[in-house]
Formats: C-alpha cells, structure tokens, sequence
C-alpha cells in the first residue's frame, strides 16, 4: 500500500491546515498522481482538487508534488514516490483556497500587466499578415505556455514580491510578444517593464526551468528582456 | 421566496472555450455588457486540447484552392444531413475568420512564402472530389487549439470582458413567455448562487464525451448546456450521432491527431498490414473518421488486432523521421511518450477508436439562435436563447464531423452569433422580466441536491452510466442491445437524481459540481440512447447491424429528441444554397 500525505484545509470546518494520510494500492501499475487523487475522491468526496484535459494542456492540476511543483495528470507516481510515500501540497506561495486550490488571482494579475495581446497598429492586410519560418521559429518555447502557475510559484522572488515582480511565466508571455515580428509594440512593452522590480527580481536560479512541465525555459525568455531593456537603456 | 442577488448583462455566454470566446469577444468589442461564466477559468477549457488544426480554404497551400471545393467535402463527410445553407456560411466565411484570428496574433505554422502552413486532413479533395487529396487544414504545430484558444482569451483581455471564472450554470431561467431570461449560476469558490440575468443567453456548453466510459474528451465534457437545455424543455438534435476518433491511445484515451496519417502516418494490424488500403482504396488513412474508426474495428473483432489482447491497432510514424516529427507533431511526441509509453521516433503508437465529439446538440440557425419547432412542424426561434460551437448543431457536421472542422465552427459561428445579437440589442430586446416563480423553478433542482441526504456516490454512478454507454451505443449499434441499454439506464435515472451530496459545505465544492454534471450527463445519454434506437439506418457515425443501409426514402433528415415526452421527430435538412445549387446525396465512397 502506498501512503499518501495530502494537505487539507476547509475554510469553514478546520482552524488550520493539516496533512491527512491516506493508504492507496495501486495495484503495482505507475498511474498518474491525478489517477490517485480521483481514486481518494470516490472515497472522501471532501477532498478539493483541480482537473480538466488530464493529459498536460491545460494547466488545471498544477501542484507540489514530492516536494517539487508539477501538473498531476502526467507526473507517473514512479517519479515522485520516495520510501513508498507520495507528498502532495497545493502550489506553494499564493493563498489556499480550500485543499489544494489556491488563489490565482495574483498570478493572473500579472500576467495581464504584460499586455499579453498581439500590439499591431498598422492596418490589417485582406489575407494574413506574412511571417517567415525563422521568425516563426522565434515563437517555439514561448508560445506553448499554458499558465499552470508551477514556475512562478516555485520562484522565491515571485514569493517575496507577487504583486511587484512579474514572475517567470508571465515574463515568458512579455518575451512571446516581444519575439513576434508581427508585434509593432516593441518600445512600449519594454518600458512598461522598465522598473526595478518587474524583471530584474529574477536571479537566475532556474526553478521555473526545472519544474516546467512543458519544458520552456523562462530565465532564457527573462535574459533575452533584460538585454534588450540594457540595449534601449544605451 | 428566490432570495438571491441578480447580475445583470446584456448577453451572457456561458462557456469560456472556443466558440464562447469568439462569441464574447464580438459583443465585448461592440461595447455591449458581456459576461462568460465559466467552470474553468478559460484556457483550461477542452477547446486547448485541439491538435491538428483548423480547415479553411485560406488557398495556401494550393493557391488555387477553393470555398466550394471545403464545402463538398463537408456535405459528403456529414452523409448529407447537413444543412447546406449554414456549410455554406461556413466554408465561405472562414477565411476571413481564419485572418482576424492571426490577425490577433495566433502563431500559426508558417510555409516558405510567409504564409499560414496548412496539412492534409481526412476526408479532404480538390475539384469536388475529382482532384484528389487537399491540404487545406490550418496549423500550428500539432497544438492548434492551445493556440487559439490562448489567442482568443488574450483578445477578450485587450476588450475587457467580464469573465465569472470558475462559475457553474445551473439551470435556465424562462419567463412566462417561453423565453430565455439567462441562468442561474453557482460561485463555486464561494457557493453564492446568483441569478444572472441577459437579454440574450449563448449556450457555448461544449461537448459531452465524459457519458462514455473511452474518450479523448476532458473531464469537464458533461454536456451541461445539453442537459439545461433539456430540462428546461428544449428539443436537442441529432444527438444519435458520436464521433469516435480512430485515434484516441490505447488505454489512456488521449487523442493522436488526424494529423499524424495527414503528415504521412498510417495504421496497421497485427500482421503489419496497411489495412485502410482495403477499405478506402483511394483516401486510406485520410477517410472519412466513421469510415476508419469502423475499418479499426472490424479489423480488431476479425482478429488482426495487436497486443496481447488484440485489442488496439498501431498508428506508425517512425518513418517520417525524427526532424519531420519533432517540427510537425511535438506534442504527440510527448503524450505518446507519457501516455503510451511509445516513443514514435522508434515504434508505432498503441490506438483505437474512442468517442470524441457530439455532432449532435441544440438545434440553430446561422445566427446562432435556439430552435423549437410547432405542432405542424415548423421553425421556431426561442426568443433569447442561443447557442454556438459544439453545443450547438446549426448543423455543419451531420451525421459525421470532418478533421479541423470542429475549429471553424468555432470560430465561425460563435462569431456570427456575436453579431447577431450586436444587431438585435442595437434594434433593442424586449423579453418579459421572470418572475420569482421563474427562478424559484431554474432553482429546484438545486435545492433538492442541497437538501439531499442518503443516495448513491456520483463517481460510481457516472462510472455505471459511461458502461452502459460504451456497451450498448458505441461504434456498432444493435436494435435488442440498444434497448437493453435504455431500460439500464430507465432504471439508473432515479438513482442519479437522489445522487448523494455528503458535502454540503459551499467553498469550492467540487463535489456539488460533479453531482451536478452527472445530472447533465444523464441527460445527454438519454437522449442519445433513445435517438439512436429510433433511428433504423446506418448514416455517418451511426453504424446499426441490423439496418447496415442509409435509408434516404426515411431518414434524410434531421432527429429531434423532444424531452417532454421522450419523442423523436423529424426535422427537414436545409438543402437551399445561397450561390449555388445543392449537393445531391450520392454514395459516399473514399
């Protein structure tokens, strides 16, 4: 039997939160984390979780699983369990709603700061605007995000400073706009960011690189910003 | 006394995925009060999950190409009960949908010249027919619809709409008229149930995959539009008729896209044999989606099936090169991988057919406005209802769905409906206030969940019901079987009703939520199961043994599920064409 550590808090029963162990057999098969927690939830149907595409595109399971920050729905337990325990935690640093459902509020907050629209003030041709394969290959890495929160809420700058600091998932989103040869908003998104906390809270110790679950690379994004902020700034 | 708050919105769309944006973001532009209520903020809608692409003859690809050429395809893919009118509309106002979307910045896949990169897809000609395979679906890599949807939500933020995320819709409110006066809605993170009144109401529900027990659709596809629709008396259309995907993985269910066999994959069985070769000897693996979804199944009963069960065939990739794969097809490299346990660079991906997408759904004109029809059989517009997108059958896919056509749909009509009702509220909207008693009524059901105590576990329940589904109506339909399978599910209806509700707590209930959308799956299997047994002929996706025709002296129409009395009716398919003449049903063939 496997054991299971969940963190629960009810806002209207507990006075605090606290870890519930579970026994789960899984019937030697490498499940998905998800698969555990829709299993619990037929047996305490109090347990609050959030799920959709169960296959790693929508970004609704992100979670602290095992100490590290992923979606649930692709994270195999064979990666995760340790000494025949699994730990899961609601994505650490923003507010907990109710068990593992936190308040995105914040993070959506700034990701909406970025202006996270296509900017083009000239007028629209009658077919689509052209762009070629090499600018289009700017876009890979950026584009795929899908807003699960894992990166920002792993970064301790994003903890410290959520309302100031844009954090790595929003700042990958500034870059996508950034990188678009169709965007003509150029100077503008970059003097939005042009402070010192929006961008430069981030010291390059790459947890949102290690915990992506799409595997993008925000602080490659977040460099790429600070050099064209450097160039303007010249 | 219905003691609740009431939001007041000139429209209200319900649904935060595709369509629902689209329609959203028309009304939010023209500066109309509009609101989305969502159960999941937006970009966790199922729409994100759409892979290969989105077909518009946009002449990319073959500069030559042509609107009427899609439109064929589109009428020959639905075995002509589509309406020919709104495939019309649909094929020759896509590309200008397609342009504003990249317009907004969707980062398409690009060709040599700049252009949108566009695949070839299943069921795709050029020259009606004539020219051979066309390549005509739009692309961005092979995660088309995370790109749109993504797009679509930014260009909502740049117009400010109001969005209630993580708000579920409960039941429709009527007024005294029969007409649509908005929801009643539930805050899921609070448990604040709100009546949320509209001058019009935009069903962009999605679709319901989750009433089988195998599908590549998300956990929230319960069909809630569906099943508000239906209680509140409304006819649904088609509702027989289910997509299976030919490719869903085995086991898993997670969808393998038609892109795959258009970028140069195919399947094969046990005996490493390309068997579409036998069943479409010209299209293949680009068949129509019922044509080889079936072909899969056959080959699987007859005993070519693979693995130690002989239970799934392979979807073979490896030869297209790790370069081609990784360029065109990263994502299915990576669910392949997590899902699977295949990497396609080096073996062939365990698939088999696997329900996908509702034909089916409230019946609309082009403006997107709800239909009911009269005693003698005639339209009828329900005043203040619409609906768009998966939800909705307007109809464009009949009794069978073309790849990439779901996202035009999409974006087509949730557009038109947006503009539609732009129009009408510009003209002004007289609906009759609802009454206390009207909301009192949008709020039984509700209440009696609230106020239940005992009753059956709602996973276990869906669990059953998704059985009986996948048993008795899957891609094979039997007469005797199909009526075995609606007295299973006569006997399940009162158990789901006295569904139980341990948790009566309000902050984010999930278990509230679950209990309600087993209601609303409940209802689209019903009328599933009931369409599907009266409709004595094999058309489309719906394949019966023991009526193995299409039968077009009866069946050259429409199915009309009334919930009232559980009848099914007739409706007549629209073959008037505003530019041409019709397509006459022939034999479909690939």
């Amino acid at each position: 039997m496997l054991n299971v550590s969940i963190y629960r808090y009810n806002p209207e029963v507990d006075s605090e939160p606290y870890m519930q162990d579970f026994e789960f057999d899984t019937q030697g098969k490498d499940i998905m984390v998800l698969d555990v927690l829709e299993k619990l939830k037929i047996e305490d149907p109090t347990l609050v979780f959030r799920r959709s595409c169960r296959e790693g595109v929508c970004g609704s399971d992100g979670m602290n699983i095992s100490g590290k920050n992923g979606l649930a729905c692709v994270t195999p337990l064979s990666s995760v369990v340790k000494k025949n325990k699994l730990v899961i935690r609601p994505l650490p640093g923003l507010p907990v709603i109710r068990d593992l459902v936190i308040d995105m509020s914040q993070f959506y907050a700034q990701y909406e700061k970025i202006q996270p629209y296509m900017i083009n003030d000239t007028p629209a041709p009658a077919i689509e605007r052209l762009q070629s394969q090499e600018e289009r290959a700017k876009l890979d890495g950026l584009y795929e995000c899908i807003l699960c929160a894992c990166c920002s809420t792993a970064c301790p700058s994003f903890w410290w400073n959520p309302d100031k600091f844009i954090g790595p998932s929003g700042l990958l989103q500034a870059y996508r706009f950034l990188a678009d040869s169709r965007d003509t908003a150029t100077e503008a998104r970059l003097s939005n960011l042009d402070d010192p906390f929006s961008v430069f809270r981030c010291h390059g110790i790459m947890n949102c690189v290690q915990v992506c679950p799409k595997g993008l690379n925000p602080t490659k994004a977040i460099g790429h910003i600070r050099d064209m902020l450097m160039r303007t700034a010249t | 006394m219905a003691n609740i708050r009431t939001m007041t919105f000139d429209a209200v769309i319900v649904g935060g995925g595709g369509s629902g944006m689209r329609a959203a973001l028309q009304l939010a532009q023209s500066g109309y009060k509009t609101a989305v209520i969502t159960k999941v903020f937006p970009t966790r809608s199922h729409t994100v999950s759409a892979q290969g692409g989105i077909t518009c003859a946009i002449a990319s690809d073959d500069p030559n190409d042509q609107w009427q050429w899609h439109m064929y395809d589109t009428v020959k893919g639905a075995d002509f009960i589509g309406d020919q009118e709104a495939i019309e509309y649909m094929c020759q106002t896509g590309p200008e949908a397609i342009f504003e979307l990249e317009h907004m910045g969707l980062p398409f896949s690009r060709t040599e010249e700049g252009r949108i990169y566009q695949r070839p897809f299943g069921g795709q000609s050029k020259d009606f027919g004539k020219g051979g395979q066309a390549a005509r679906t739009c692309a961005a890599a092979d995660r088309t619809g995370h790109a749109l949807l993504h797009t679509l939500y930014q260009g909502n933020l740049k117009n400010e709409t109001t969005f209630l995320n993580e708000w579920f819709a409960v039941d429709i409110v009527k007024n005294s008229d029969n007409a649509v006066v908005g929801v009643v809605a539930l805050n899921i993170e609070t448990g604040e149930t709100v009546y949320v009144k509209s001058k019009a109401t935009v069903f962009a529900t999605g679709g319901a995959g989750r009433i089988y027990a195998s599908t590549t659709n998300a956990h929230i596809c319960t069909g809630d539009g569906i099943g508000m629709a239906l209680r509140a008396g409304f006819p649904v259309q088609d509702i027989e008729m289910w997509q299976f995907h030919p490719t869903g993985i085995h086991g898993a269910g997670t969808l393998v896209t038609e892109g795959c066999r258009g970028e140069g994959g195919y399947l094969v069985n046990k005996d490493g044999e390309r068997f579409m070769e036998r069943y479409a000897p010209n299209a293949k693996d680009l068949a129509g989606r019922d044509v080889v979804a079936r072909s899969m199944v056959l080959e699987i009963l007859e005993g070519r099936g693979c693995g130690p069960d002989g239970d799934h065939v392979y979807l073979k990739l490896d030869h297209l090169g790790e370069e081609t794969l990784n360029a065109k097809l990263p994502g299915i490299l990576e669910l392949s991988r997590t899902f699977a346990h295949a990497d396609p660079v080096k073996e062939p991906i365990p698939v088999v057919p696997t329900c996908h997408y509702m034909m089916g759904g409230i019946p609309t004109n082009v403006n997107g406005q709800a239909l009911t029809v009269d005693g003698e059989g005639n339209d009828q517009v329900i005043e203040g209802f619409y609906a768009c997108g998966e939800a909705a059958c307007v109809s464009v896919h009949g009794a069978n769905r073309l790849g990439g056509n779901s996202l035009l749909d999409l974006v087509v009509f949730g557009r038109a409906s947006g503009m539609f009702i732009e129009q009408q509220l510009r003209e002004g909207v007289e609906l009759k206030d609802a009454s206390e008693a009207d909301i009192e009524a949008a709020m039984a059901g509700l209440n009696e969940l609230n106020d239940s105590t005992g009753g059956e576990n709602a996973s276990v329940l869906r669990a059953e019901l998704q059985t009986i589904m996948q048993n008795y109506f899957g891609v094979f339909r039997r007469g005797d079987f199909m009526q075995e399978g609606i007295a299973k599910l006569a006997a399940l209806r009162p158990r789901i009703k006295n569904v139980a509700l341990s948790d009566k707590s309000n902050a984010f209930n999930t278990s509230r939520i679950e209990a309600l959308e087993l209601q609303n799956l409940f209802e689209v299997a019903e009328a599933t199961a009931i369409t599907a047994e009266a409709r004595t002929e094999s058309r489309g996706a719906h394949a019966r043994e023991d009526f193995q025709e299409r039968d077009d002296v009866n069946w050259l129409c429409h199915s009309l599920f009334f919930p009232a009395d559980k009848r099914v009716g007739k409706r007549d398919v629209n073959f008037t064409l505003k530019t041409r003449e019709a397509f006459e049903p022939q034999i479909r063939t690939y």
